[in-house]
Formats: C-alpha cells, sequence, structure tokens
C-alpha cells in the first residue's frame, strides 16, 4: 500500500478519532444507564436514624474497605441542657459540648447511654459529593472529578496517592488505601446505582434513614420532600454544593 | 536574499524546535489515556472500570422474586420496611447460585438488640428493649417471628427453627 506524506496527515487524525470512540469510556454492565439523565444525591433523616451501624458494615463489605477506614460512618451527638443557673457556662468551654463519639465508626453501633439529660442524636456522614467540590479541585493529575451525573469519583489507576485531597476535603470522607496507597471515598455505590440498584448503605438501613436520591428524575420523591421538609447541608458557608441533605439536622454539627 | 545572510544558525536553531515539538506530540499521544479530556480534566474510562465492580447486595427486588411468601408476611408487620439484607446481609452469591451458596442464619440474640437495645441516645418513638429484663437471655425469636415481630402475628407462622428457616 502506498501512502504519501499528504494522505498519512489525514489518516492519522483520523485513526486517532476513531481509536479514541473505540476506548471511550462508557458503564460496560448498563447499557441503559444514560449519565446525563442523573444527578444523584442522598438524603439523610437525622430522626430516623438509630445508630445502629448496618450502614457502615453495608459499606464496608460492599466496598471492601479496609478496618479502621470508612466510607461512611455515623457520629452520636450529647448536647448537654443549658445551666440553669449560669447558661453562659456553655460558652465558655465549648469545647466540651456537643459530646461527638464515633467509636469504630458506629461500625458495632454506640454504648447504651443512661444520661437522660440533654439530647442526643446521629448523625450518619459520607461523602456529600459536592457539585463544587473542592477536592477534586485541588488534584493535580486529574485523577479525582465530578462525573457527568454528579457523582464525586477517584481513578485510582491515575491518582499518584498525594493526599492533597485528602486534606481539601471540608467533610473527612477521603482517605488514602493502606495497601494500594491511593485516594479511596464513596462512590455513592457507582457500580450499584449505574445498574437500577440503591446503595448499600440504603438497602441495609433497616429505618429508611438513608435515601438515594436522584435530582434529575422528575418522579423522585425528593422534590416533595425539599418542598415540605427543613433540610440543610453540611457546612453550607464552604459553597460547595453539597448534595448529601439532612433532614431535622440540629445547629450543634459541624 | 541579503537579509537571512548570516541567519543559517537560526534555521538550525528552529529546526530543532520543530523536531522537539514534534517528539513532545508523539510522546504525549502515547503517553495521555485515550478518553482522557473527553467529560472533562480525567479520564473517562475510569467511570466504566467503577461501574463494573461486581454488587454484593442483591437488593430487595431480587429476593423478593424468590422468596415471595416472606415478602407477603413481612409487608403485614412492623418490619415491612425493613429489607431483606439489613438483617440477612449481603447475599448476591447466594441469589446468583441459590442451590450451593445457602445464606447463614442471622442469630436473633446479637441482631434483633442491634437496633432494639434501650439507650437514652435514640428516638423515643422507637421499640427499645432491655434484652436481659426483657427475655432473660432467650433468643428473641422464641416469641417474636422477626418477619412479623407484632406478638399478634397469625399463629400460622410459627417461629423458625434454623433448619427450616434456612430457605
Amino acid at each position: 500500500m502506498n501512502i504519501n506524506r499528504r494522505q498519512m496527515l489525514i489518516l492519522l487524525p483520523a485513526a486517532a478519532i476513531a481509536w479514541k470512540s473505540v476506548l471511550a469510556g462508557t458503564p460496560e454492565d448498563s447499557p441503559n444507564y444514560k449519565m446525563s439523565d442523573h444527578w444523584w444525591g442522598m438524603l439523610i433523616d437525622i430522626p430516623k436514624c438509630i445508630g445502629c451501624g448496618n450502614c457502615v458494615r453495608a459499606c464496608q463489605t460492599e466496598n471492601d474497605v479496609p478496618d479502621g477506614y470508612f466510607r461512611t460512618w455515623v457520629e452520636r451527638y450529647h448536647v448537654s441542657d443549658w445551666e440553669m443557673k449560669n447558661p453562659q457556662d456553655i460558652m465558655t468551654n465549648p469545647m466540651t459540648d456537643p459530646q461527638v463519639i464515633s467509636p469504630d465508626g458506629g461500625k458495632e453501633g454506640f454504648p447504651v447511654a443512661t444520661d437522660e439529660s440533654g439530647k442526643y442524636f446521629f448523625v450518619p456522614k459520607m461523602c456529600n459529593h459536592c457539585a463544587d467540590s473542592p477536592c477534586t479541585q485541588v488534584c493535580p493529575v486529574g485523577a479525582t472529578f465530578v462525573a457527568p451525573d454528579g457523582v464525586v469519583l477517584v481513578d485510582q489507576k491515575y491518582c499518584l496517592g498525594c493526599a492533597y485531597c485528602v486534606q481539601a476535603c471540608p467533610y473527612g470522607c477521603r482517605y488514602i488505601h493502606p495497601e494500594k496507597r491511593v485516594a479511596d471515598k464513596c462512590t455513592l455505590c457507582y457500580h450499584r446505582i449505574t445498574k437500577g440498584l440503591t446503595t448499600a448503605c440504603c438497602e441495609a438501613c433497616p429505618t429508611g434513614a438513608r435515601q438515594l436520591v436522584d435530582l434529575k428524575n422528575p418522579k423522585d420523591p425528593i422534590h416533595e420532600f425539599l418542598k415540605t421538609h427543613s433540610v440543610q447541608v453540611l457546612k453550607p458557608q464552604m459553597a460547595t454544593g453539597a448534595k448529601a441533605f439532612y433532614n431535622g439536622l440540629d445547629g450543634s454539627v459541624r | 536574499m541579503s537579509v537571512f545572510k548570516d541567519a543559517g544558525h537560526l534555521f538550525r536553531f528552529a529546526g530543532l524546535f520543530v523536531l522537539a515539538f514534534i517528539v513532545f506530540l508523539v510522546v504525549r499521544h502515547f503517553v495521555v489515556p485515550p478518553s482522557f479530556g473527553q467529560y472533562g480534566h480525567y479520564r473517562a474510562a475510569a467511570i466504566g472500570e467503577i461501574a463494573s465492580r461486581p454488587v454484593k447486595f442483591a437488593g430487595h427486588d431480587t429476593c423478593e422474586a424468590c422468596h415471595s411468601d416472606v415478602a407477603d408476611k413481612k409487608s403485614k408487620g412492623k418490619h415491612a420496611h425493613v429489607n431483606c439484607e439489613a438483617c440477612h446481609g449481603a447475599q448476591a452469591k447466594h441469589a446468583d447460585d441459590p442451590s450451593t451458596v445457602k445464606p447463614v442464619l442471622p442469630d436473633t440474640t446479637v441482631l434483633c438488640a442491634r437496633c432494639h437495645t434501650a439507650s437514652a441516645a435514640k428516638p423515643k418513638g422507637f421499640p427499645q428493649v432491655v434484652p436481659a429484663d426483657h427475655s432473660n437471655g432467650m433468643p428473641c425469636d422464641t416469641c417474636h417471628q422477626p418477619h412479623n415481630p407484632g406478638m399478634d402475628a397469625p399463629a400460622a407462622d410459627a417461629p423458625a427453627k434454623p433448619a427450616e428457616g434456612a430457605k
């Protein structure tokens, strides 16, 4: 076959474009899944959470999360009553209140609370899948990104393990995997939601305190819920565009 | 062309630049993954790789496809909205190969206590007991049927013995 220089110059870019489309990444196992049709988030209903730790265990099972590391974890808050005689005392030592515990991420539940005073509540935490993620913006190699369906993912083949993103996340939701030495985090069970399943934590939650939401689906109950409830995100002042919505969140949660 | 008379060394230098640029383009072509930049400053193929992980929790729709009897029983009781795998654990392997992979029946003494142990920290409306006072250490399924735990549940479904409950 004789190809002159001119033909070669035309053929090369054409071949490159063809090769690119061959290797284009589309979720292989889910032919019906269209990324542009979804915008995923999570609804966390604080009054429903009983602190059983099912979500933490389910997440570890589903995603092979190493012991001592968490893609999701549960915190228990105890906010003391105001001291009637000296209410200003609570302001003098804000570090002691609220008391927050999360033994092993709440994986095996929480110790029985006997102190009836004050108020208690559980706060499940996870990646907020921010629309304007600080973590993705700092990655020097483009190994972490917000996918077109709103899920923040890590390309573990591309990650250098520099841990800049671990520092950048204001919610503490990332860690360096102890064996792979790359950044790891909640994928919102991307391998499940692209197949039409819900996340492992939602599947395992016995009280429905966690719900996967698709903000682009007009039939998703989240739209009605957001209209009728007081829903907040964590650290709104950071303008991260967080998509983990908390219903009934106490002001003491930071 | 007197302007270029003594410019030969500049042309050689320019040629070197062009050569270096071509080398850069060739190297770049091989080191930048093909799908990089398709959706943004990242490798688009990573999305497909992450999505292709195997599933471990089958999902309650899968469970109910075979265990419709349990789903019926459960739908009438207080545990109607508790998914199967919240108690039985991840069962995708069992769903893929039901005849060889058999789920382990959970021990109700441990399982029920995880949610129902009384604690001041739990929401007040949530049913909770002090296990030692409530059952004296007996397994919960001595009296309650886990799929429909109310004491007024039909007696036809007597509390499951481990052998038959492993269905």
